[in-house]
């Protein structure tokens, strides 16, 4: 087993409930698990599948099982399905250190679609991670994901961008097996693809 | 291939806890179960129907808790293994029958698994399991991390076979819904073969009739089980000890409560000056294993969600056991160390242990932590939870609010539970005005309709969803009519139990395994009753608010179907009823007398306020097409096109 830059490494994948936050960390904790780490994840469903926030904690070590949370300020990276949601996340589990991936369209919650509240502009969302981050990347898995067929893959194309930081040691070949066991070929190879996009929108 | 059906001793996976209890009750050879869906019990008898044909165990989503309990227990009194599986509520609606048969006991191997929700993550309350255990007297068992979770459920099995009695499993949110790796165990051959003994002598556990009474002599015998529990429990492996040899604290916790205390104390660096006793039996508690463990320091913290259960009954012994272990300082909830509401998490345990052991944590630096929590004020707005786009339920609740509203009576609201519940909510128009257990709205909703001899003339109404109506909302609106209330009950039927994930109910032609069922139809069992019903589609809000203004107006008992599907279900999932667009040329924008009847009134998340333009827009992204923001728009600016 390869070391790990942290041990426990300590993942968040955010976003909104309905984009596929649960299968993006059920996978990564996959392809971490089938290498041999001690895998565990936190995560919440239910009513927040309704439009709310929702977060996965995935701790990744190379010793034992830990807890489904991770303690606050001590997340090493951050995915995002949604901006706005990045810095929520960043304002309980954010530190000096951090890194951040984050998907650039914005899910306008009721309260701003209602008008009572405003949503922060791109250009405030942007200046504001990388203020408080170490490093970050943004891009608009959304717009990718739609092309490829369907909204959904913004959450695969985060993965395979999460790969690309070579932070935590996934293989694709690992990625490719578990496609292949899931999904039927069309969708295996939808995933794929996107799982590459996200690999190339990292820079 | 599946762990859910294949052996695969010794391999390892990455498991859900709910799939590491369902392997566990795989591997202890399960026959039959039965359950009612709650959050966070449900993937339970999910997952064990979708293999229960390969399996050949019998899977049932019942009625609700306390049927569910019964038809395990069935299987058990005719010799099989049996479980049944619920959240916690549904343990208060069961509770009669497991006072009864707790004291009958059991035949085959019977667990009842109960999954709690400390901190209220997917429930409007944070009800307890672990306190039935004592007032019913039964075993209470605690998996604290995925592996135990497996093979805890396994020995749950083995326990009751034993004691010939009911054992209580529970388990917590943050366990169930977590994942983390587990290596399978080898499986048991079911049962298979069912047989109800009931000629033998009346007293004979095995033969006789299965009963609680003669009630002293049936709660000895209960009691005595118990107490070979408390025995059996000494030597338990799931009772673990890790720390120095003389801590200077010693913490006692149990469930995923043992991972926050190793994370805490290892923030701390406090592994040479603390130990931690993980309780996996945690009623009765083994008392010399207790005092073992006592005796080893002064300082003593327990860790736990919500109500002192542990910290009671350790209080006690520790006051039996004072004359040979000495006086012991406690921290906990009793000295507001660890709060008595909401769920644990390591940053609690780490706080609390901090200040008893006095080492000084910091999460983050000070100065990160307030620009931080600065720019998440202005770069990230509240995200209230509220209906899917196309949800039936908020057009349903436009109606029903716009037309209590019309009536000017003072009408209102009474709630059940369900993705409807969020009626309560501004994404439901704030409708709800009482929210309280399932089958409770119409249960009020009938007393409220009597309050008129008190001088009250409010209309009243009260909604509940087509789950809900079969699981307890059927005694309450027999009350209603036989009592002569006045009240309109509003029946949501999206067909399915959508908020738990869409199992389905007695109402829907399909079982849990999805084999084909006769479905019972709502409004003919309304009908039958004796009660005027009418159905609507909630997306055809004119002939919705027609029926429901004709109904607040009449006396009596009236029922409207509100009939519409839910937009997540498989049937819908993914296909949109109708294309959706907006004429800019229609829309009045910032200028229509409407004040915004689409976004700032309907507020549905497929809808986008454009600030600059001060147009509506369509987020195509998230639309489903369900049409009704074109009957809200005064303009008829937004169109629907036949997908
Ligand atoms: C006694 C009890 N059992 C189970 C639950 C879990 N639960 C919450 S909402 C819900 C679904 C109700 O379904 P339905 O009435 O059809 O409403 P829908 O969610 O479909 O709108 C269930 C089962 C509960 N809260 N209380
Ligand atoms: S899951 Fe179904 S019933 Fe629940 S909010 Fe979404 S559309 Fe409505």
């Amino acid at each position: 087993m390869p070391e790990l830059k942290y041990d426990p490494y300590n993942l968040i994948i955010t976003g909104v409930g309905g984009q596929g936050n649960v299968m993006s960390s059920r996978i990564i904790g996959n392809m971490m698990s089938l290498k041999g780490f001690f895998v565990t994840i936190g995560e919440t469903f239910g009513a927040s599948q309704r439009g709310g926030s929702v977060m996965s904690h995935v701790r990744i070590s190379t010793k034992e099982t830990v807890s489904p949370q991770i303690p606050k300020g001590k997340a090493h990276m951050i995915v995002s399905l949604e901006p706005s949601e990045t810095i929520r996340v960043l304002m309980d589990y954010g530190n000096p250190a951090v890194q951040v991936i984050t998907n650039t369209r914005p899910t306008h919650p009721i309260g701003v679609i209602s008008g009572q509240a405003e949503y922060p502009s791109d250009q405030n969302i942007e200046e504001w991670i990388n203020e408080i981050s170490s490093k970050a990347w943004f891009f608009d898995a959304t717009e990718m994901a739609v092309k490829i067929g369907h909204p959904i893959f913004s959450n695969i194309i985060m993965a395979g961008a999460l790969a690309a930081t070579n932070e935590l040691p996934l293989d694709r070949e690992i990625f490719e097996t578990i496609m292949n066991t899931k999904f039927n070929p069309d969708k295996a190879k939808s995933n794929l693809e996107a799982y590459d996009q996200g690999v190339a929108s990292i820079v | 291939m599946s762990i859910f059906t294949e052996e695969q001793n010794g391999t390892r996976h990455l498991l859900m806890g709910n799939e590491a209890i369902v392997r566990g009750a795989i591997e202890a050879g399960l026959d039959v179960a039965a359950g009612y869906p709650g959050t966070p019990s449900s993937e339970i008898i999910e997952t064990l129907a979708k293999y229960a044909e390969k399996n050949n165990h019998y899977v049932e989503w019942s009625v609700n808790e306390k049927v569910a309990l019964e038809v395990a227990a069935a299987g058990s009194f005719s010799g099989l293994r049996s479980l049944a599986v619920m959240k916690q509520p549904g343990l208060n609606v069961a509770s009669d029958f497991l006072l009864h048969l707790s004291a009958s006991g059991t035949r085959g191997p019977m667990v009842l698994l109960c999954a709690d929700d400390p901190g209220a993550l997917s429930s409007i309350n944070e009800g307890e399991t672990r306190f039935y255990a004592r007032l019913m007297e039964i075993p209470l068992i605690e998996p604290g991390n995925f592996q135990e979770a497996k093979d805890m459920m396994k020995w749950a099995f083995e326990l009751s076979e034993e004691i010939r009695n009911i054992v209580l499993v529970r388990t917590v949110t943050r366990l169930s819904h977590a994942s983390g790796n587990v290596t399978l165990g080898e499986r048991k051959e079911s049962v298979g073969k069912a047989f109800f003994k009931n000629d033998g002598f009346i007293l004979d556990p095995m033969e006789g009739s299965v009963m609680s009474a003669p009630v002293a002599y049936k709660h000895g015998e209960q009691q005595v089980k118990l107490k070979r529990c408390a025995e059996i429990f000494e030597k338990s492996p799931f009772n673990v000890y890790e720390g120095p040899v003389n801590p200077e604290l010693l913490i006692i916790t149990s469930s995923i409560c043992d991972l926050y205390s190793k994370e805490a104390v290892s923030l701390l660096n406090a592994e040479k000056r603390v130990g931690i006793l993980k309780l996996g039996t945690t009623f009765p508690l083994p008392p010399k294993l207790i005092e073992q463990y006592l005796a080893k320091a002064d300082k003593i913290l327990i860790v736990e969600e919500v109500l002192p259960f542990l910290e009671e009954s350790i209080k006690v012994l520790a006051a039996e056991l004072a004359p040979t272990i000495g006086a012991k300082q406690f921290f906990g909830k009793a000295n507001g160390d660890i709060p008595m509401v909401n769920e644990l998490n390591p940053d609690i345990v780490v706080t609390a242990l901090s200040s008893i052991l006095g080492i000084e944590y910091k999460e983050v630096d000070e100065e990160y932590k307030k620009r931080a929590s600065e720019i998440c004020f202005f770069g990230s707005p509240a995200r209230e939870t509220t209906f899917c786009p196309g949800c039936p339920h908020r057009a349903s609740f436009f109606s029903i609010n716009k037309n209590i509203s019309m009536d000017n009576r003072s009408g209102f609201t009474c709630g059940d539970i369900g993705c409807y519940s969020m009626g309560m909510l501004p994404g439901g128009f704030s409708t709800l005005k009482t929210l309280h257990a399932m089958g409770s709205g119409t249960g009020l909703a009938s007393g409220f309709g009597k309050m008129t001899k008190f001088g009250m003339e409010q209309p009243v109404v009260s909604v509940c969803g087509d789950s809900t109506f079969f699981h307890s909302a059927m005694p309450p609106l027999v009350n209603a009519i036989h009592n002569n209330s006045n009240l309109t009950m509003i029946v949501l039927d999206n067909s399915g139990t959508a908020m738990t994930g869409f199992q389905p109910h007695p109402g829907l032609e399909v079982d849990a395994t999805g084999s084909e069922a006769p479905k019972i139809d709502i409004p003919s069992v309304c009908k039958g009753m004796g009660v005027n019903v009418e159905v609507c589609d909630p997306f055809d809000l004119a002939k919705t608010q027609e029926t429901l203004f004709k109904f607040l107006e009449s006396d009596g008992v009236n029922v409207l179907v509100l009939k519409q599907i839910c937009a997540l279900s498989p049937e819908k999932k993914g296909k949109k009823m109708f294309n959706m667009s907006i004429d800019d040329s229609v829309c009045l924008g910032g200028e229509c007398g409407c004040n915004k009847m689409c976004t700032r009134v309907l507020s549905c998340p497929g809808l986008i306020w454009d600030r600059e333009t001060e147009k509506s827009t369509i987020n195509d992204v998230i639309c489903i097409g369900c049409g009704v923001c074109a009957s809200v728009c005064p303009s008829g600016a937004i169109k629907k096109e036949e997908a």
